[in-house]
């Protein structure tokens, strides 16, 4: 299987459980198991050549001008990790099923533990570090989802918000580092970056790009001052704690480090970050672990220790402590999933997590005893369990690190840290289930089924069989994924039980006789624990989001007042400032054309413009007196282009000019005819002078422009020159749009349906409001015309109605060749059937009305996408143009070109988004009183005359 | 005619950006319209001024009108058409909403009788 299939996989498998959840909770768990079990073996089957030291690779272009390539490389330390992601995903998927009430939606249970996989899987596996980063991103999503599972508890929304938050703050942090890093090498590929030691270490940006970097690893793996996160997480259901918050997602972090230790390591930079961190968690995590009563705070907080455990060791550089590191990430994954696997045994069964409320369940839950036993120990570092073997070699690793040329420091801390590890694990086995049996448990504890208890079960009997026999179970995987940690020859080590009598040894006899003592001294200290003072994390996190979102909340409503001619105004004034200061900072070329000759047409209209214009500022609060005079300036605006040699522009104006006069007439129906005497002089003047000043500067840009040549040739001459040869059309404009550029018309005309469907959708959200029935039962103004429906106009309608309808076909035909085309028909089109709806009412034309203009807007679009589709099938890109000369006998030779398919489309998309923009603003009209009536005219005298002749 | 154009696309979008400050939605729809207009002549100067060019392909003449600002400019019409529908809609649905055509939002103003969101949207 190719290693994109294995990271793809799970996401592809994410739809299923919607889906089978329907066919019952066993199905969609068998379902999703199915999925997690087929990319594992599609990695196992990697697995040989890996153990051999083979690296497997994926390559794919996506985006290589950014450097962004879907790379992936299975090494040793992939094959690890993807192997514990999918291997106790595949457990926990059984669990879950079991453990989650018949209320809980499943089937979205599956989707986003699916969807995290798959986000995991992407991480571990990526070659290249922006591939990674999107992987990255996806495991804090889809981690919020997880934690937030059970919506209806405040505690889970809470603390899925919490983790967002501060795995999405480090994860924007590493981004940072991770494109510093991508720029000092060149390169984003992970296996090219890990070649470059010298380079990265050399580079002036090492450390903040290192900074950046630790600070996503640290966020994600809960290390100190970032672990309070995790704890607060716990209100996930317990298969997700124990997928993401033990075996997996806390692991992102440590991964990349350990990903990352050929080139960052081995500096003091890193070492007394990473190093110091990792023992500062641990040691933190492990006295907070003593104290906490819920099982599974006590397991986070044992987690957070743990994980700054293994930091601490791949802070020390040395390559026999990231061996070390590899070893602990496998026995801490088995142990402690079995253990938040258990502890969610325990809450499902006696229906509460807090130590102080249980004891005695041994005889009561005796199988999950043994389980919680064996790995409680293991972690504790006893021997015969693999906790004791990375313990005792991270024992060693500490006793030869001096800190700040101190030899004392390390290895004393450490040992506390291991000495509160091994109180923490024996209180969970001796305060849960050692003691008497008591009889008040909320429910009454019994073991639960096998598939719960399986899972849990087979990762024991690894606990016990690495700590028995580590060299035979998990020798060769430990040294191939370290060797690609260390990326070079492996140190000297041996995965034994026995090391003869040293250093560590000691150290891990005081530890464990020192946690036993404090165990025992555990209840005096647990009451001066409770009344000491502490710095609580959430309080704290709270206070600073809250504090963030008041401030960003003061500055919206500063800036954001709602006055929306404010907003205007500021932008108006920004960007002539710009302009201003683009214009005075640089240099102009002078006038390097002529300036051509005018004519006495151009001055009239530009009289007529300019009149129209200053009357509409000064008389536009009569609106209808303000359209008029827009009509004229939109006038002038066609003659304007006709004057300066584009037809195709003039006709397209003077069109869309009548549209939009009969568009707002239509809304004017209905808002005030008058605009209210508001401003002040002085806001006046004020908007007078921004007019001025911005009209001023568009107009001496404008001329700046026109007297200036072209600074660099235009691409025009090679449309000009190609435009026959290659298009098979003399009307250049046309060609450019359904051909050179007819991809960019295919979008248009889609915004432009879209556009209209976005009218329709308004309209019938405003229309089936209180407002729709306001409307119709508004009464009649008072100035109606008598006769809405006039004879004349009627008649006249419909006799220029084929007319019209010709024009458009002939201005249709004729565009590829001559001024004309798809656009221009569809709007000549479209006013014919306005003046349709104008002249006999709407009923009427309704009534004749015979295909929906969604559909037109539709077929429209359809047109124009399978006129490009169709170049595929000769082998071309999407939408190139094709064209011939064909011979029909009677009409001689005709020349069709694929284009004119694709212009239908065009001319399709805008008869259809036209009509239904108006007809959508003429059904307010519609609804506001208008009698239907089966009659196009009010006045009709060949229906009148025998009414009149009864009269007479 | 150089300075003709100049000057009308100068005192078109001075006046369409006078009315866009206005603080009724009709004016301010007026006023998109003139700068869609002084905006569109821009883009189509951008080819220089060309009197009594043929716009299509003939064989006599060496010179023609520049077609890219007109292919540019022509899809800029139509879709400038649907920008002025929408906001016209919008316009419409506030004002039938709320019975006021204001377009800031004052802190009097008056309940909608309309709930839809659809029909609100209009006011922000």
């Amino acid at each position: 299987m190719t290693l994109i299939l294995i990271a793809a996989l799970p996401f592809l498998g994410a739809l299923l459980p919607g889906l089978m959840i329907r066919a019952g909770r066993t199905v969609c768990a068998w379902t999703t198991a199915m999925v997690t079990l087929t990319a594992l073996i599609g990695l196992l089957v990697h697995a040989p050549a890996v153990m051999r030291g083979e690296v497997i690779r994926y390559q794919l272009e996506w985006m290589p001008a950014l450097g962004l390539n879907v790379n992936f490389f299975l090494d040793g330390l992939g094959l690890l990790f993807a192997g514990l992601i999918l291997g106790i995903g595949l457990l926990i998927i059984i669990y879950a099923r079991f453990y989650l009430a018949r209320q809980d939606p499943m089937g979205q249970f599956y989707t986003y533990l699916l969807l995290f996989q798959g986000a995991m899987v992407g991480i571990v596996l990526s070659d290249n570090i922006l591939l990674l980063l999107i992987f990255w991103e996806l495991t804090s999503l889809s981690s919020f989802l997880l934690i937030g599972y059970w919506k209806h508890l405040p505690e889970g929304r809470q603390g899925a918000r919490m983790a967002l938050a501060v795995t999405g703050m480090g994860g924007l942090a590493l981004i940072g580092g991770m494109l510093i890093l991508g720029n000092i090498v060149g390169s984003y590929d992970l296996s090219v970056i890990l070649q470059n030691k010298e380079l990265v270490q050399a580079s002036p940006l090492y450390l903040p790009a290192l900074i950046l970097i630790l600070i996503g690893c640290f966020t994600k793996s809960a290390q100190f001052p970032f672990h309070f996160w995790l704890p607060h997480a716990m209100a996930a259901p317990t298969p997700v704690s124990a997928y993401l918050h033990s075996a997996t997602m806390v692991k992102a972090g440590l991964f990349l480090m350990a990903r990352l230790w050929p080139v960052l390591a081995g500096t003091p930079e890193w070492f007394y970050i990473v190093a110091t961190t990792g023992l500062i968690t641990m040691v933190l995590g492990a006295v907070i672990a003593l104290f906490k009563d819920d099982l599974k705070a006590l397991l986070a907080f044992s987690t957070v220790s743990h994980l700054g455990l293994i930091t601490m060791l791949l802070g020390f550089g040395t390559p026999f402590a990231a061996v070390v590191a590899v070893f602990h990430i496998i026995n801490h994954a088995t142990f402690k999933a079995a253990l938040f696997m258990s502890a969610g045994i325990v809450d499902h069964e006696a229906h509460t997590r807090d130590i102080k409320r249980l004891g005695g369940l041994r005889h009561l839950m005796p199988v999950t005893f043994v389980i919680v036993t064996v790995a409680a120990l293991s972690m504790a570092g006893i021997p015969f369990f693999n906790g004791f073997l990375s313990k005792e070699m991270m024992l060693d690793a500490a006793s030869m690190t001096p800190w700040l040329d101190n030899p004392w420091i390390v290895p004393a801390l450490t040992t506390i840290g291991a000495l509160f590890s091994v109180a923490y694990s024996f209180r969970l086995i001796i305060h849960t289930f050692l003691g008497p049996k008591r009889d008040d448990y909320p429910a009454h504890p019994h073991d639960p089924g096998f598939g719960m208890w399986a899972p849990p079960a087979l990762l024991a009997v690894l606990v016990v069989l690495i700590g028995i026999a580590p060299a035979l179970m998990v020798g060769p995987l430990v040294a191939v994924a370290s060797g690609a940690v260390i990326g070079g020859e492996l140190p000297y080590y041996s995965l034994k039980i026995w090391h003869g009598v040293n250093t560590a040894l000691y150290l891990s006899i005081i530890a464990v006789a020192g946690g036993l003592v404090l165990l025992s001294r555990h209840r005096g200290l647990d009451a001066a624990w409770l009344r000491a003072r502490r710095p609580e994390a959430k309080a704290i996190f709270d206070s600073v989001v809250g504090g963030i979102t008041q401030a960003a909340n003061r500055v919206t409503d500063g800036l954001h007042d709602g006055s929306m001619p404010r907003y205007a105004s500021v932008f108006i004034v920004v960007v002539i400032g710009a302009g201003a200061a683009a214009w005075f900072g640089g240099t102009a070329a002078g006038a390097t054309r002529e300036v051509t000759a005018v004519g006495p047409v151009p001055i009239v209209g530009w009289l007529l413009l300019v009149v129209a214009s200053a009357c509409m500022v000064i008389f536009h609060r009569d609106r209808l007196l303000a359209l008029v005079l827009m009509g004229i300036v939109g006038l002038m605006v066609s003659v304007a282009f006709i004057y300066m040699s584009a037809p195709d522009l003039a006709m397209t104006q003077i069109s869309v000019e009548v549209a939009t006069i009969i568009l707002l007439l239509l809304a004017l129906n209905f808002l005030p005819k008058t605009t209210p005497d508001e401003s002040g002089s002085a806001r006046r003047w004020r908007d007078g002078t921004i007019a001025a000043l911005g009209g001023v500067a568009i107009g001496g840009l404008t001329l700046v422009m026109l007297l200036s040549d072209f600074p660099q040739e235009s691409i025009s001459a090679f449309h000009l020159a190609n435009s026959k040869p290659g298009g098979g059309g003399t009307n250049v404009v046309n060609v450019i749009l359904v051909d050179f550029r007819g991809f960019d018309t295919f979008g248009e005309v889609i915004v432009l349906g879209i556009g209209a469907l976005v009218i329709f959708a308004m309209t019938e959200s405003v229309l089936n409001s209180p407002v729709g029935a306001w409307l119709k039962q508004r009464p009649a103004t008072n100035d109606k015309a008598g006769d809405r429906h006039p004879l004349m106009m009627v008649v006249a309608t419909r006799v220029m109605m084929p007319i019209a309808l010709m024009v458009g076909v002939f201005i249709f035909l004729r565009g590829h060749n001559e001024p004309g085309g798809g656009f221009i028909a569809g709007l000549i089109v479209a006013i014919a059937l306005v003046m349709q709806y104008m002249a006999s009412g709407f009923d009427w034309a309704a009534a004749r009305q015979r295909f929906p203009y969604h559909a037109t807007i539709a077929m429209g679009v359809f047109a124009a996408a399978f006129t490009g589709i169709g170049s595929w099938f000769a082998g071309r890109p999407f939408l190139t143009s094709n064209y011939g000369y064909f011979q029909i006998p009677p009409m001689g030779e005709f020349e069709l070109a694929t284009a004119m398919a694709f212009d239908v489309g065009v001319f399709l998309c805008v008869v259809g988004a036209v009509m239904l923009a108006l007809e959508s603003l003429s059904r307010f009209a519609h609804r506001a009183g208008d009698r239907p009536s089966p009659y196009p005219m009010d006045i009709d005298p060949s229906r009148d005359q025998p009414q009149e002749a009864k009269d007479s | 005619m150089e300075y003709l154009l100049a000057s009308a696309i100068g005192v078109m979008s001075a006046a369409g950006i006078y009315l866009l400050l206005r603080m009724r939605t009709f004016p301010v729809i007026l006023g998109i319209s003139m700068l869609t207009y002084a905006v569109n002549l821009f883009l189509f100067a951008s080819g220089r001024i060309a009197i009594n060019l043929p716009p299509v392909l003939l064989n006599e003449t060496p010179t023609y009108a520049d077609p890219l600002p007109q292919a540019l400019v022509l899809t800029a019409i139509v879709i400038s058409f649907g920008m002025t529908a929408v906001v016209v809609l919008l316009a419409l649905g506030a004002f039938l909403s709320s019975r006021n055509d204001e377009v800031s939002l004052t802190p009097t103003d008056p309940q909608a009788p309309a709930t839809e969101p659809a029909a609100g949207e209009g006011r922000k």
